[in-house]
């Protein structure tokens, strides 16, 4: 028997009803059930077909999709910090990822930390079992904030998010909205100056353990997407549409490089997990509104640059995807993605306040997909209706 | 003075205090309690107004209650209101510039406050006169608080001050600490109250 089965055998006795340590029944309930498939059934009788592949081995699946753009987002945390010091050449390759890695490390620790700790703590209040739709959320709500964030205002953005926006709804599986997204909208409207403010907040400028550099001056570097927003198109060439693509450029920690961002949607698409339907109306919505807007002169942004630049790429791909909070008809998923795109289109570029809209329209949206499911099973309903009187 | 102070008064009066609260139990007046409660002082001033102005008002409508045709009552409880709320919104105005500039249209708004017409409707129609100005003074302190609650949660996280004051020292904000600017918004201010309305629940969940 491996060591692992052997010490969850042996721990068991003990955080049973009665036993010593009761109080971490959920706890332990949770690593186990994390570590090895249930082995539970369906009762008898019953006509469940449970898949061998359960929620939480779903869950990995797109924890190694966020893999790319999360190891990316590391050594692009490097690049920057180089960049702002001045020091591009002096720093080597490993340099800079390790540097990125303990830069983001304390950000995925405080995330997890009390983003579990307040699940762990309902469920075992409740006596439910716990259920690991956070290890996603911890995992993607550092990749679409500031480096440069304060833990503290992580640890209370994680923690309004997961108690106002998912154990109140009942938990995993029954939120309305997207806790990563709730997490980032929280910051962004509470802490306006720490998550765009005056622009220095993109880049790690402080040394940490002896990686990386002190920058010499406050440095300022405005993400692309911004700069376009205040100044118009004249900052754009073809260099910084390369650099968007690749993604060295300064941004939220996961959502700068397209080409890690693409990898994780093909292992997602591969495996089945992400719905195709919502990731691809989400860029077609996106792409008819940029080329409206700009065939309308509102915006000199090509339509194609906007999958690029900002957090399109990410949303689309790991945030309007989130099977929970998405529409879950076939047809319904078309028009939830297609109108995500067009809303996020929207905001960048009628509304000067915030230059990024893909928050906001995976919000709006996951408002309206229950709506949007209502309408398709009501016209579906509707449509068999009159088939069936017709003959 | 005892029957004044009866048992029936007295839970007249302390009744919309807390289990029969105005707006965390029957969840009317919510609007006002969303705008103006972004700092203490105007909630505070807010509060004391519709005590004011639905003791009153059930007082008067109390005593001609006989005399009001029931077809137009309606008409005759929104005139009694409509005074009352003009003579507060003046006296706001030539003793409390600052604050009714801050309140602007949620004095004039008091009119359309469900409690007020809630009350008159519900009690000053079919009581006297006295039980209807507790049963007027209680809605209005319980109205008051919820709104003092609110207040002081999103003027403390939201400015880092009360009623004006500092509260929180300078050097938490030299340290990295920032004031919460979603709790100067409206919106943060629904989920407080709706938060306020979850404690109230749970802690009285025997006596429902």
């Amino acid at each position: 028997m491996n060591p692992i089965r052997k010490f969850f055998d042996n721990i068991k006795p003990h955080v049973e009803e009665g036993g010593k340590f009761h109080a971490f029944r959920s706890l332990v309930d949770g690593f186990e059930t994390f570590a090895f498939v249930p082995n539970t059934t369906s009762r008898v009788g019953s006509v469940n077909i449970h898949d061998a592949v359960d929620s939480k081995r779903l869950i990995s699946f797109v924890i190694v999709a966020l893999l790319p753009a999360l190891l990316f987002g590391m050594y692009n945390v490097g690049y920057q910090n180089a960049l702002a010091a001045g020091q591009l050449g002096e720093a080597t390759f490993w340099g800079m990822f390790w540097y990125g890695f303990l830069a983001l490390l304390p950000k995925i620790i405080v995330s997890y930390v009390v983003g579990l700790g307040i699940e762990f703590t309902v469920a075992q209040w409740k006596g439910e079992e716990i259920q690991e739709g956070f290890l996603v959320s911890g995992i993607i709500i550092p990749m679409i904030v500031p480096i440069t964030i304060p833990l503290w205002m992580l640890a209370i953005a994680v923690a309004f998010s997961v108690i106002l926006a998912k154990e109140i709804f009942g938990g995993t599986g029954m939120n309305i909205f997207n806790p990563a997204l709730v997490t980032r909208a929280f910051l962004f409207f509470s802490y306006p100056s720490a998550m765009t403010g005056d622009s220095t907040v993109w880049v790690s400028q402080q040394s940490i353990l002896g990686l990386g550099f002190t920058a010499p001056e406050a440095y300022t570097a405005a993400t692309p997407l911004g700069e376009a927003a205040t100044e118009g198109f004249a900052g754009f060439d073809c260099q910084t549409i390369t650099n968007a693509i690749t993604g060295l450029i300064p941004g939220s920690v996961g959502e700068t490089s397209v080409i890690a961002i693409a990898l994780g949607a093909l292992f997602l698409l591969w495996t089945g997990v992400a719905s195709w339907k919502i990731m691809c109306s989400v860029f077609v919505g996106g792409g008819l509104m940029g080329w409206l807007m700009q065939a309308l002169g509102l915006t000199e942004i090509e339509w194609w640059h906007h999958f690029v630049l900002g957090g399109f790429a990410f949303g689309a791909v790991f945030m309007a995807t989130d099977p929970v909070t998405a529409a879950r008809t076939e047809t319904g998923k078309y028009f939830y993605g297609l109108l995500i795109g067009v809303v996020a289109v929207m905001v960048r570029v009628l509304n000067p306040g915030y230059p990024e809209g893909m928050m906001l329209a995976i919000l709006l949206m996951n408002l309206f997909a229950p709506l949007i499911d209502y309408c398709v099973v009501e016209r579906n309903i509707s449509m068999r209706a009159k088939r069936a009187t017709k003959k | 003075m005892g029957k004044l102070f009866s048992k029936e008064n007295c839970e007249v009066f302390s009744n919309p205090l807390n289990l029969n609260n105005p707006i965390a139990v029957q969840v009317l007046g919510i609007c006002s309690a969303l705008a103006v409660t972004s700092q203490l002082e105007p909630a505070i001033v807010m509060g004391l107004s519709v005590t004011v102005i639905t003791a009153f008002s059930n007082v008067i409508i109390s005593l001609i209650r006989k005399t009001i045709p029931n077809r137009i009552r309606i008409i005759v409880q929104l005139v009694v209101v409509a005074a009352l709320v003009t003579i507060v919104s003046q006296i706001l105005k030539a003793f409390a510039y600052d604050v009714s500039v801050q309140l602007s249209v949620y004095v004039g708004l008091i009119i359309t406050n469900c409690i007020l017409m809630g009350r008159l409707e519900a009690f000053a129609m079919m009581n006297g006169p006295w039980e209807s100005f507790l049963d007027g003074i209680g809605n209005g302190l319980g109205y008051a608080l919820i709104l003092v609650i609110v207040g002081f949660v999103r003027e403390l996280l939201g400015f880092g001050t009360l009623l004006g004051f500092q509260i929180v020292p300078d050097f938490c904000y030299e340290h990295g600490y920032m004031n919460n600017g979603m709790m100067t918004m409206p919106a943060m201010s629904l989920i407080i109250v709706g938060c306020v309305i979850w404690a109230h629940r749970s802690i009285n969940k025997e006596e429902k």
